[in-house]
């Protein structure tokens, strides 16, 4: 879970990191601040600066009128709630930090850089030798002295080696304390008076750790922290709703496509091979999703009726990898009840059922006994997905 | 031979009186694994099919030699069983439990690093060796694993636990036994990947091929590709990549660090890749993986 720009900012000032002196307003009429300012649409992705969501402004006048419009314009598909508003900091120099998990290394890993600003993907790739890279780990963290080898390393010496490295084994405690995956501050400038102020901040926190991060997982909740994303459509918010009629398995995690063959496919893996086979057998699905975790047969019935509503679908595939704690019987239960509720055949509504497994007997049984089309076990994930797609029209 | 473990391994479950953890016991017994102890503080004395239970695992070593610890337990509570095995000198952990925050698995496997322990998992099925020993919930109840696993010559390493078992089931139809399949772990950092399997694998003189399902996210199919240019590795490996079509969809932006890190990796498209170049087979159906593994065997 992302933190807006002045949630990390928060953070960065109880750990004694300078920030620029700043207000949070959700309106015009809540502006405070007098003077030249910088305005800064808090939404939860970078690249604002490049699409328009930071605007420098010089009286208070141009300051509301500029708010309002960051309030109501999306920036790359998101609508900012509130605005960042900071003084103007003159800056005669910008670094970059950041710490982040070597996924390869299993290790934390910290990033330091004399050359900040918004173009450090390119500096990493094409002047690698500007960039400081170094494993730590969680339990010796990352002290003072290990932090000033980086900054030292880089070539910084004097005042600015103290200041630099402080900031540093901040950013890392930071980074564990709250369970982050990526802290980042770009840049962090040096101003013309001598001091470092940390301008911009990227802070993600790990959903598993939200747990003991109370304060934080309360804030994350609220809705009006800013509006968009991807939306969800009618159709997958629905799939939603029925994955939570009872709790037991998963069905009903869905993407919306806008092809014709209905998919119930399970698990994670399963679903990905599934998907992939169909569009490379030339099918064109409707719908992407997960099923899993032994679902009801309820979930799995009210999915396969919810699928069946999206106009133009008439077929659905039913295709799953060697299930042991799903059970076969009870997934072919919920889809032919689902299509004889939707007031169709199963013969004909079924493309192909490839759900081999536990209870296969049993369900294989029930499918037989509707003159449904199914697969066992040897036949295998994209030979069904061949089969579906050669008997949807 | 199989890698990790074999008939003779004993085992002790951690987090044993749990639903799930009882249920996998069961499967694990049926299946002629040696689970000779569980542990679950404060239920000490209880039995879960006939597996004594022990307060402590320091407890459960004084009555039982163990060889291998599978842990079951709530996320937050993870850390400190892995630790408590480790501190234990137990050397293989097959640690079952999802949603276990990064921080926690880092840090233990920082641990167990220091003290030689493999770890499996978080987030994983389990491994299975088949007709030898299962670890951990992989297969489902034993008549199930008979059905889908044979013993044999190729190995599995799989970022997908359910595709673990279909892959065996695969190659079982068409005739190609199973010398050990592992379940690595949903999991962004896991205690084993494919870096740390493909050389265990290389070196067993049982293991004449390996199967590998991949997915997009993460640099560790990437590293990979380096890792068997530079070592040389010849054991033929057939990778099967899932999830193509994520490629075309917009998709989530990394940030700065992570672009960083992994560059413009880990995409499907750029694991194939790498793959190619490195000589790792990639196959490009489902089926496919029978097809190539004819021609490298």
């Amino acid at each position: 879970m992302r933190l807006l720009e002045h949630e990390s900012k928060e953070i960065l000032g109880r750990y004694n990191i300078l920030i620029p002196e700043g207000d949070v307003v959700g309106s015009a009429e809540e502006l405070k601040m007098d003077g030249p300012v910088m305005l800064k649409a808090q939404i939860p992705l970078g690249g604002r600066g490049k699409s328009g969501g930071v605007i420098g402004v010089s009286s208070s006048g141009e300051a509301k009128d500029k708010i309002e419009q960051l309030l109501s314009t999306p920036i790359r598909g998101y609508r900012a709630r509130k605005i960042l508003v900071e003084e103007e900091i003159d800056i005669a120099r910008e670094f970059f930090m950041a710490v982040t998990y070597d996924t390869v290394a299993k290790e934390p890993l910290v990033i330091f850089s004399q050359e900040g600003g918004v173009d450090i993907e390119d500096l990493s790739a094409t002047q690698p030798e500007k960039v400081q890279k170094e494993l730590f780990t969680v339990r010796g963290r990352l002290p003072q002295y290990r932090a000033r080898e980086i900054v030292s390393e880089a070539g910084i010496s004097g005042r600015m080696l103290l200041g630099l490295g402080a900031i540093l084994s901040s950013l890392a405690d930071i980074f564990l304390d709250y369970d982050a995956t990526v802290v980042e501050i770009n840049p962090l400038a040096l101003t013309g008076d001598g001091k470092l102020i940390a301008l911009d901040c990227h802070l993600e926190m790990d959903d598993d750790a939200l747990y003991r991060h109370k304060d934080q997982a309360e804030k994350l909740a609220l809705d009006n922290r800013y509006e968009g994303g991807r939306k969800s459509t009618d159709f997958e918010r629905k799939a939603a709703e029925i994955d939570n009629l009872d709790h037991r398995g998963v069905a009903g995690r869905m993407i919306e496509f806008d092809g014709l063959i209905g998919l119930i496919i399970g698990g994670g893996g399963a679903s990905l091979t599934a998907f992939d086979a169909v569009k490379q057998h030339g099918g064109k699905p409707a719908n992407y999703c997960e099923i899993g975790g032994n679902p009801s047969v309820l979930k799995v019935k009210e999915l396969t009726k919810h699928i069946l509503t999206k106009k133009g679908v008439d077929k659905i595939a039913i295709i799953m990898n060697v299930v042991s704690n799903t059970r076969v019987d009870l997934v072919a239960r919920g889809i032919i009840k689902g299509i004889l509720e939707a007031g169709r055949v199963p013969s004909e509504t079924v493309a192909v059922f490839r759900v081999p497994g536990a209870w296969e007997e049993e369900g294989f049984k029930i499918l037989s006994k509707y003159g449904v089309p199914y697969c066992d076990r040897s036949v295998s994930i994209d030979e069904a997905a061949k089969m579906a797609v050669e008997r949807t029209p | 031979m199989a890698i990790l473990a074999d008939q003779d391994t004993k085992v002790v479950i951690q987090g044993i009186t749990g639903r799930e953890a009882a249920s996998f016991t069961r499967d694990m017994l049926d299946y002629g694994t040696r689970v000779v102890a569980g542990v679950t503080p404060g239920k000490q004395g209880q039995e879960v099919h006939g597996v004594p239970v022990y307060d402590t695992v320091r407890g459960a070593l004084k009555v039982h030699p163990v060889d291998a610890s599978v842990i079951s337990v709530p996320p937050g509570m993870v850390k400190g069983a892995v630790l408590e095995a480790v501190e234990n000198d137990i050397k293989l952990l097959v640690v079952v439990s999802e949603r276990v925050p990064r921080k926690d698995v880092i840090e233990f496997l920082e641990a167990a690093r220091e003290q030689d322990t493999r770890v499996i998992g978080p987030n994983t099925l389990g491994i299975i060796s088949p007709e030898r020993v299962k670890l951990g919930m992989a297969g489902g109840p034993v008549e199930d694993v008979k059905k889908a696993y044979t013993p044999g010559d190729v190995g599995i390493a799989s970022r997908s636990g359910g595709m673990t078992t279909e892959i065996a089931n695969l190659l079982t139809t068409h005739g190609f036994g199973q010398s050990t399949c592992i379940g690595i772990g949903g999991d962004p950092v896991v205690g084993s990947n494919f870096l740390d399997l493909i050389p265990l694998f290389d070196q067993d003189p049982e293991t004449k091929a390996v199967v590998l399902f991949c997915e997009p996210g993460g640099i560790i199919e990437e590293s990979l590709a380096e890792l068997v240019i530079s070592q040389k590795i010849a054991l033929p490996i057939i990778a099967f990549i899932a999830g193509r079509f994520v490629d075309d969809m917009p998709g989530v932006r990394f940030g700065h660090a992570a672009t960083i890190v992994e560059g413009d990796k880990g995409t499907a498209k750029g694991k194939i890749e790498s793959f190619k170049k490195a000589g790792i087979h990639v196959a490009e159906s489902f089926s496919d993986i029978v097809k190539i593994l004819r021609e490298v065997i």
